[in-house]
């Protein structure tokens, strides 16, 4: 497919293959390099890997057939991942440029397809760092023994414990009372929580100091933040495979249920699993791969990255659900061991007379005996694949689940430090690259004074952005929480990805793209590369793209509420959104999806009502134009 | 007056056999799950047992109200293999008195501590069924712990911070100084000083720029 649109211009406003080797010979100082390759690789892999690892990729996993789920995600990945993920580097490195940058160079109309990456960044490092300022909070209160959320506090007189907790559980508690104080309605704002400010403040602040100055400092960070989670991932499979149910939790992640392929929504699941999880669209890995030297193999890199980002997954799939394993059995020898008691109390029985194994021969023969007694017993129905399939996604599995089966391993406090810590440092590690990815247009559109010092600008960028987060520390703060993650970090990534395709293939040209990437790596990529770049990865796009936009649709327009008034109670009530969400919706999703063909139009009428001024955009290719002629030369 | 000597051998037992019973109005259920506490160090549960609560009851009675009680007057019946068994407190005046529900409980839940240590148990594993165990209040530290740690955490962050900025702004007032030194040398090497001093900014590469250049058609 020889299919190339028309890009005047294209050569002057890249640089040529001789000024990228003149470049890097003559050490320009003014872009920020990787001290070295394990830099670069550590921070691709931090910013790839993230929480969407250990809390999504489970729990995918196991409702969409286990171990069968692993076909679909293993063929995205390939066809889908890697090509988009190998785009962005050789881009990146080939204009050194941000993502603002690199399309604006491609072609000025495209302005908007940076930008849309800019305002994404921006959205979801909002959110995503109050997640952070959550998890900081759960590790502050780490530090004791017992852990808060162990117990349940009494209530005014004494008598008993709060009925919020006992109705619900220690853990819902502790989560929905005492961190978030969430209300029952979106619009209910609620006030501010000062403890949630407190830690979104640590948050951002710990941040900041990272991020200080570029990749200068996180470069540094990411040493830590990134190795880090494994080391604490197989700490905790050892301690996981030595408790009791552990293997039944393995077992149940991976059992393969064949006829979830049939099942469409299994691919797109796997679809857009693999994208998100690749961080694609952000621009920040452009910005990061913009810092390379010029022959660096990014081809190599692009695959390493995705082997790892793909085996990551499936090794915390396999320690998470080690660990529900546990927790599922426990609250299974619970309900047991509370029917078995009941039964022994009502009928005098000796103790262990009735155990787990004869459990149901003894309550067979009692109900055809006295089946009114064993009526007034209110016996629980215990089964362990329900408690294995409990709301194990999102904040629910972090926060809730995860948290209960702590409370149950000996020296928890411990094992809580090591999780969220793990937690803290993946979430970071991907912070770096949302921060970049929303700096580095900042400083390509030139928006700032140019004296600035980066001190100076990430420092802003943290103080806005903090600001701006406050309104996750409102007792409603989850519930916007939710609706950032569902339409900001969804939608217009995907229309980005596509048009970074597009943008790529068709208006910078496919030949001039396999030549840079000679010049690059010394090799012309392989023809799995030109089918996926061509046609599969687009294709796949707008696939997924289609099917997404068209379950949102056609989803009920509800979101999910802690209500004590509820019946359902302890389970989320059901609730509608009010109509204002329509607007806050559009803002998130249509303004970054709309921004790309926005500003097409606006550099075209920028053009059209400038056409007289023509004569400007011929430059002098003299000697005396390249300098910057300013005051402290002196003749 | 064989009968009368029947009569009064029996009536204690007699009027214990009616006083103490399942569901007695002054009585109270005892539960034990020695298995479950103890497992491999469980006892049997046997006649001295029952001797021990016994005399811990009576303890607790005495304890309470100060009158002496003795082991006669705890009377425990309806034993069962799971043991449970069903007791009743006479008053040590009259045993055919029965003493008060409420003041058992008191004496109970005054001691409760002392009854639970002679058998080894816990207030799950001995229940009076009807005597709620005080709850444990929750253990709440004089300052919050995670108040604590968030001090630690944002002097560290703050202390970093502070030397960040501080070390860069070391470094520019150094090459401020550099510049300085460095004498008018040939044409290039200014041209080369003056973008090395451009270098925090960053060199404007003009033909890259959609702006007017210097110079101009």
């Amino acid at each position: 497919m020889k299919l190339k649109l028309p890009n005047p211009g294209l050569e002057d406003r890249i640089p040529s293959h001789e000024d990228l080797e003149r470049m890097e010979t003559e050490e320009a100082g003014d872009r920020p390099q990787w001290d070295n390759k394990a830099q670069y690789l550590l921070t691709c892999v931090g910013f790839c890997v993230g929480l969407g690892n250990v809390w999504r990729f489970p729990y995918l996993c196991q409702s969409h057939g286990g171990g069968a789920f692993m076909i679909p995600f293993l063929i995205l990945l390939v066809l889908e991942g890697i090509p988009l993920l190998h785009l962005e580097f050789a881009i990146g490195q080939r204009l050194r440029k941000g993502s603002v940058g690199v399309w604006r160079s491609i072609n000025p109309y495209l302005t908007g397809v940076g930008i849309a990456s800019m305002l994404v960044s921006c959205f979801v490092g909002l959110y995503y760092n109050t997640i952070m300022a959550w998890i900081m909070w759960y590790l502050f209160n780490s530090f004791q023994n017992p852990l808060p959320w162990s117990q349940c506090p009494l209530n005014a007189n004494k008598t008993g414990y709060v009925e919020e907790c006992s109705r619900s559980s220690t853990v819902d508690y502790f989560w929905y009372r005492e961190t978030l104080n969430t209300s029952t309605a979106i619009d209910d704002a609620g006030g501010l929580q000062w403890w949630v400010v407190l830690s979104l403040v640590a948050a951002w602040t710990l941040l900041y100091v990272c991020c200080i100055r570029g990749i200068e400092t996180t470069g540094k960070a990411v040493y830590v933040t990134s190795t880090l989670p494994y080391l604490v991932l197989t700490i905790f499979l050892i301690r996981g495979l030595t408790l009791k149910g552990s293997i039944d939790g393995i077992k149940f992640l991976f059992t393969p249920d064949v006829n979830e392929l049939i099942n469409p929504s299994t691919w797109l699941d796997a679809g857009a699993q693999v994208f998100y999880s690749f961080s694609l669209a952000f621009g920040g890995l452009i910005s990061f791969s913009s810092y390379n030297s010029v022959h660096n193999n990014c081809e190599q890199d692009a695959v390493l990255i995705s082997i790892i980002n793909g085996c990551t997954s499936v090794y915390s799939a396999t320690v998470i659900y080690s660990i529900i394993g546990f927790r599922a059995t426990e609250k299974y020898d619970d309900c047991m061991g509370g029917n078995i008691l009941k039964l022994m109390n009502a009928f005098n029985y000796p103790e262990n007379n009735i155990t787990q194994s004869n459990y149901d021969q003894v309550l067979t023969h009692l109900n055809h005996t006295n089946p009114d007694i064993i009526q007034g017993l209110h016996l629980q129905t215990c089964d362990l694949q329900t408690f294995l399939s409990q709301g194990v996604e999102g904040t629910g599995l972090a926060f809730i689940v995860f948290t209960e089966a702590i409370i149950k391993m000996p020296v928890s406090p411990l094992w809580s430090v090591l999780f969220f810590v793990m937690l803290f440092c993946l979430g970071l590690s991907t912070m770096f690259g949302n921060i970049e990815g929303l700096i580095s247009p900042l400083m390509d559109l030139k928006v700032l004074p140019r004296s600035w010092p980066k001190e100076v600008i990430s420092g802003m960028t943290c103080a806005i952005s903090l600001a701006f987060g406050l309104i996750f520390a409102l007792r409603s703060g989850n519930y916007w929480l939710a609706l950032f993650d569902n339409f900001a970090g969804s939608i217009p990534l995907l229309v980005i990805g596509f048009f970074e395709m597009i943008a790529v293939v068709y208006i910078y040209g496919i030949d001039r793209f396999n030549k840079d990437l000679e010049f690059m790596i010394g090799h012309k990529p392989n023809i799995f590369w030109q089918a996926t770049w061509r046609v599969i990865s687009p294709v796949i796009m707008i696939f997924i793209l289609i099917f997404y936009f068209v379950t949102q649709i056609t989803k009920k327009f509800t979101y999910l509420v802690w209500d004590e008034e509820a019946e359902s109670f302890p389970t989320l009530a059901e609730r509608s959104y009010p109509s204002w969400i329509y607007v806050i919706i559009f803002i998130l999703a249509g303004v970054p999806s709309l921004a790309i063909p926005f500003f097409a139009l606006y550099k075209l009428i920028q053009r059209k009502c400038c056409k007289k001024k023509d004569y400007v955009d011929n430059t002098v290719d003299t000697i005396s134009a390249k300098i910057q002629m300013n005051d402290k030369i002196k003749f | 007056m064989l009968e009368r000597i029947f009569i009064f051998l029996f009536l204690p037992s007699v009027l214990a056999a009616q006083l103490c019973k399942p569901d007695a109005p002054e009585g109270f259920k005892v539960r034990l799950s020695i298995k479950t506490a103890l497992q491999d160090e469980a006892y049997e549960w046997d006649g001295n047992e029952r001797f021990l609560f016994q005399a811990t009851l009576a303890f607790a009675m005495s304890r309470h109200t100060r009158q002496e009680f003795n082991v006669s007057n705890i009377l425990v019946c309806d034993e069962t293999p799971r043991v449970s068994f069903w007791f009743v407190v006479t008053s040590p005046d009259d045993p055919s008195q029965l003493i008060n529900r409420g003041k058992v409980e008191a004496a109970v839940r005054m001691s409760r501590n002392r009854i639970n240590s002679a058998f080894l148990l816990s207030d799950e594993t001995l229940e009076f069924v009807g005597i709620l165990p005080t709850l444990a209040a929750p253990v709440e530290p004089a300052s919050p712990p995670w108040l604590i740690v968030f001090g630690v955490v944002m002097g560290l962050v703050g202390a970093g911070i502070v030397f960040l900025l501080v070390s860069t702004v070391l470094q520019k007032r150094r090459k401020k100084n550099q510049e300085g030194d460095e004498g008018d040398d040939d044409e290039e090497a200014r041209v080369k000083t003056a973008e090395n001093g451009c270098r925090s900014d960053g060199i404007y590469n003009t033909s890259f720029s959609e702006d007017e250049p210097n110079t101009q058609m």
